[in-house]
């Protein structure tokens, strides 16, 4: 465990987090209740439906939105330093708090959205473990209530591509070097090119990038929507399953990044995972790239000589 | 049941008047109304068409009656109130008009509502394809 000084003490009353690689990124739902107002935290929910949250929330919990609040509006891009920080600000959110995200589907925004701060390096993001159905499932307490925000002023910080982001360039000179698909896998097999029974966002071409595996990010999660137990994530992803190795420098991604943000989530904070990355060109770009390999079917395929930048 | 000819422009009017905030919070109502569907097709989903563009499973059903006005239905879970706001307005925008008014309805009255700010452009999508799907029906129920 990290010796770091959080605002907010963690969460040490889970076996299974302690498993974790890196416990402090989980809370669970008792601890959050038990901790709802302490000082130096902000509760965020971010979630696919931008109305979910107007629905019924938990106490004290901002709202953050991937279309509307992260996504550039016009640039293909996440938003800038300046309007990070103007966003942390509004939503009350200081430099040095601890953030606890929750979110609907298993916490599949929410992951996103904590992949976004730490682009820009929010030193204490953690996630619900189980978010927003299991605080349901749980009985507890929602309401509508607006949080009372007092503005901060949250510094503007450049956004870091460098670590834990990849760009198509990165992925060519990647060869050689495990890729994890996590869409469905009509998806991976090029049958379609967009989840099933969701929006087609455009590719022009079906398929996946050759030698990824195809690991379905909701593999990750239990039926109650938690993350799985340690033991059982490295049966997913390791040795018997992905054959990920310990040290490995992995790619992770899916159709727009989001569902392999979950995925980066696991392989990063769960299973520890040196240098895990998120391509969030993912498919709707990669699959509509001139010039770039792609590998059709079922089988992941031989990875080309990587093309060096 | 009296049937609102100007109903689109009144709801375009509607929203258009409120600052983007309020515009969701009008979605809302609007998903908390959505009526539920008649007991007839619960029984009969095969009936029912799936609108694949929306990120929430929906699905809808087109009804023209004698005097060749139609009837929407529509369904979709509470997890997802967007959807259901969508579904709602073009409910109330649509619902009980003669078919050929309804299949002259601007196609890009969605995106006059002024919601594109609120809930992404992306997610407008959804609205549109839905309404296509309805005239889609319509057409084809005229038709039969």
């Amino acid at each position: 465990m990290k010796a770091k000084k959080m605002p907010v003490a963690i969460d040490t009353t889970s076996k299974k987090f302690a498993e974790y690689a890196h416990p402090e990124v989980l809370v669970s739902s008792q601890w959050l209740a038990d901790n709802l107002g302490a000082s130096g935290l902000v509760v965020v929910e971010s979630d696919e439906d931008v109305l979910l949250y107007e629905t019924g929330h938990i106490p004290t919990a901002v709202k953050i939105d991937w279309h509307t609040d992260l996504n550039d509006p016009v640039t293909r891009d996440y938003v800038d330093g300046h309007a990070f920080a103007a966003l942390l600000s509004r939503k009350g959110i200081k430099r040095e708090d601890t953030v606890v995200i929750y979110g609907d589907k298993s916490n599949w925004w929410a992951a996103y959205a904590l992949w976004v701060f730490k682009l820009f390096g929010h030193e204490d993001v953690r996630l619900l473990d189980g978010g927003r159905d299991l605080w349901i499932a749980e009985g507890r307490e929602l309401t509508r209530v607006h949080p009372e925000v007092e503005p901060t002023d949250y510094p503007v910080v450049n956004r870091d591509d460098s670590k834990i982001r990849a760009y198509r360039d990165d992925v060519l000179a990647h060869f050689g070097n495990p890729l994890i698909d996590v869409r469905s896998a009509e998806e991976y097999s090029g049958e379609r090119t967009h989840m099933p029974a969701y929006p087609d966002e455009g590719a022009l071409r079906g398929g996946h990038i050759p030698s990824a595996q195809s690991v379905p990010w909701a593999r990750a999660a239990a039926e109650d929507q938690t993350f799985r137990p340690r033991s059982e994530l490295e049966a997913v992803y390791f040795a018997g399953g992905a054959g990920l190795k310990a040290g490995d420098d992995v790619i992770a991604y899916c159709r727009i990044g989001e569902r392999s943000s979950h995925t980066w989530f696991v392989l990063n904070y769960l299973l520890g995972l040196p240098g895990v990355r998120n391509y969030d060109g993912s498919w709707t770009e990669w699959g509509s790239l001139v010039g770039v390999p792609i590998i059709r079917g079922s089988e992941p395929g031989i990875a080309p000589a990587p093309r060096l930048k | 049941m009296t049937v609102n000819r100007e109903a689109v422009s009144d709801l375009i009017q509607d929203f258009q008047e409120l600052s983007v905030n309020d515009r969701l919070m009008l979605l809302l109502e609007f998903s908390e109304k959505l009526p539920s569907l008649p007991s007839r097709f619960a029984d009969h989903p095969d009936l029912l068409e799936r609108v694949e563009e929306c990120q929430s499973p929906i699905y809808l059903f087109v009804e023209i009656d004698e005097t060749k006005a139609a009837h929407l239905f529509f369904t979709a879970p509470a997890e997802a109130p967007t959807t259901r706001g969508f579904a709602s307005i073009l409910h109330e925008a649509l619902d009980g008009l003669p078919a050929v008014e309804l299949l002259a309805v601007d196609d890009d009255f969605p995106n006059k509502l002024g919601l594109a700010e609120a809930v992404s452009p992306l997610r407008m999508n959804g609205m549109r394809a839905m309404l296509g799907r309805i005239k889609r029906q319509v057409r084809e129920k005229l038709a039969a």
